[in-house]
């Protein structure tokens, strides 16, 4: 998958946001189509997300974001209103890896919450690690080469079909 | 320098001879876990063109989330498992009623030391209990390990936990879990292993050792391990379904952090809304107003939890508008409860006993609050709109405590009821 640049606004957001705002619980057995998924986005944290997000947005938040749950369902909403990165000082294990079987860049970025603000305009380059915003320009750390293949096939749902599908031959 | 628990259960499961915190290991888990999720995964597997599991006998499916099924759509989600266990011939599979997930991989022997046990659930660090390496992962992953028998983990640095001398009469370890998440905060564990260790831990029972690591997702913690000792292989004695080889921490192995925690002085503790490190001492919230009391969970929904409540109600009426709901962790809970007489002291005290499973834990059923509710629960989550509506507040403690502030209506000292 070639890489290409991400063109959007930020909506800005706190430490320690848990899954359950993200993607309420009560949720997880009744609404199952991914495409039914964006309206109930960040339902508990800011209703005006799901009205307004657009494709290319990006979300920028504190610590930890998307602690609490493994439920996919919290990165696959996200995925399908749009979203196209997420910028974090860092990630609740389970949601980062999440992230990365989504192919939905999960980046570290110390800096990105202090100097973004809510409804900037950015642009990112993955493959050179930066974003440039009104403000200037900062820099992310990469997805670690180790995971990266898995990125590359544009989630683990065609990484393991590929495997798959290599071992039977 | 010797290696951590993390570091020799990971490269074990990589077929390695060591491995480092930092590296990113390929291993494959002895058991993988999943439950009333198995209806997605069952979706992604069949998406990634997979056909046969890798290794069935490695597959526990646990029917927990929403049992017995509250809505046609819960049913058919749990009809669709059923139809892929026979199809699949998956032995390790309970059906609903059997319990939660995380206490029922314990009770049927299928936790055991040393193993990897890889869970599509956030509190699959509970398997540490036995002194497994229990991790969470997402849906998609588990569709991939049922399909590879494989999966890619960093190992993670570990936390030291020492619990010395002894703890006072009416403080359990919840209250050391609530107390440990307090100070290391809810992302204090970030992508660690933490490691229970000292003299403390040998005067808990093995239910209310399972407290501790089930609780250390609450802090992101990968996993969360108590070293095995006479009393765990007491247990596993008669249960364990596999010869197993206890993994314990070189002496001399690294750990990022050591916390060396005086037991004595730990004091109930209470998680306040809405968020899990958000602890104080239980003396500071007396008084504050609940309607609901819920006792269950893998958190503490075992004997030990039910027998400290009914110790609390024996003899005592819940008050008009307040109601309890109790729900134990397994079925085996449950026989006991009802050979012992407990579940006779929870319904003569005015409380609910539901079926096992994981009730109202996350919103599903069984006793959900409403608007401007609030809820004292033995679980482990208080996160807004956890239960259902984000118009209700959760406070987390121990067993007894949610006993004495169903009986008083509001957080309450169960010292009060004990006289």
């Amino acid at each position: 998958m070639s890489l290409k640049l991400i063109t959007g606004n930020v909506w800005k957001y706190g430490d320690n946001i848990n899954t359950d705002v993200i993607f309420p619980g009560k949720y997880t057995y009744t609404v199952s189509d991914p495409l039914q998924m964006p309206q109930h986005a960040l339902e508990d944290l800011d209703p005006d997300f799901a009205r307004q997000v657009k494709p290319g947005d990006i979300i920028v938040a504190g610590r930890n974001w998307g602690c609490g749950s493994s439920r996919e369902q919290a990165v696959t909403c996200l995925k399908q209103s749009g979203v196209a990165a997420i910028l974090a000082v860092s990630f609740a294990r389970i949601y980062y890896r999440n992230c990365l079987n989504a192919a939905l860049p999960a980046l570290v970025s110390v800096d990105a919450v202090r100097r973004l603000n809510q409804g900037d305009a950015v642009e990112i380059d993955l493959e050179a690690g930066s974003l440039k915003y009104p403000g200037g320009e900062l820099a992310f750390s990469p997805i670690p080469d180790s995971v990266r293949m898995i990125f590359d096939a544009g989630g683990l749902i065609e990484y393991t079909r590929r495997r798959l599908s290599s071992t039977a031959e | 320098m010797g290696m951590t628990f993390a570091e020799k259960a990971l490269a074990r499961a990589a077929g390695h001879k060591s491995s480092r915190a930092g590296e990113i290991v390929i291993a494959q888990p002895d058991v993988a876990l999943s439950h009333d999720n198995s209806a997605a995964i069952i979706g992604l597997f069949r998406e990634m063109g997979g056909t046969r599991l890798f290794d069935p006998e490695r597959n526990v499916i646990v029917l927990d989330h929403a049992t017995p099924a509250p809505t046609t759509l819960h049913a058919e989600n749990h009809r669709q498992i059923r139809e892929f266990v026979a199809e699949q011939d998956i032995d390790h599979f309970y059906d609903v009623g059997r319990g939660i997930c995380h206490q029922v991989l314990v009770e049927e022997g299928l936790a055991l030391p040393g193993e990897l046990v890889l869970g599509a659930d956030s509190h699959t660090p509970h398997a540490g209990t036995m002194g497994a390496f229990g991790a969470g992962i997402g849906r998609s992953e588990m569709a991939s390990v049922w399909a590879l028998g494989e999966l890619w983990l960093r190992v993670p640095e570990s936390i030291k936990i020492e619990l010395h001398g002894e703890l006072k009469p009416g403080v359990t370890s919840k209250d050391i879990a609530l107390y440990v998440v307090g100070k290391l905060g809810a992302d204090g564990a970030l992508y660690q292993s933490v490691e229970w260790h000292g003299e403390a831990l040998a005067a808990l029972s093995v239910g209310q050792r399972s407290t501790l690591p089930n609780m250390m997702a609450e802090a992101g913690a990968k996993n969360s391990y108590v070293v095995p000792d006479e009393m765990t292989l007491g247990y596993l004695s008669g249960r364990a379904r596999r010869p197993f080889e206890p993994l314990l921490p070189d002496t001399d192995c690294g750990y990022a952090q050591i916390l060396s925690i005086e037991a004595g002085s730990i004091e109930p503790m209470i998680a306040c809304p809405h968020t899990v490190d958000n602890v104080k001492p239980l003396s500071e919230l007396v008084g504050t107003r609940i309607q609901q009391a819920f006792l269950g969970t893998c958190t503490n929904g075992r004997l030990e939890d039910l027998a400290a409540a009914a110790e609390v109600l024996q003899g005592h009426k819940l008050p008009a508008g307040v109601r309890m709901i109790v729900i134990p962790a397994s079925s085996e809970v449950y026989l006991q409860a009802l050979q012992t007489g407990l579940l006779e002291v929870f319904v003569q005290a005015g409380a609910m006993v539901e079926s096992p499973g994981c009730g109202p834990c996350m919103g599903n059923h069984m006793g959900v609050p409403g608007v401007g509710e609030v809820t004292i629960s033995s679980a482990n989550r208080n996160f807004r709109g956890r239960m259902g509506t984000k118009e209700s507040e959760i406070y987390l403690a121990s067993p007894q405590v949610v006993a004495a502030s169903a009986l008083a209506g509001e957080i309450s000292d169960p010292g009060e009821f004990l006289r």
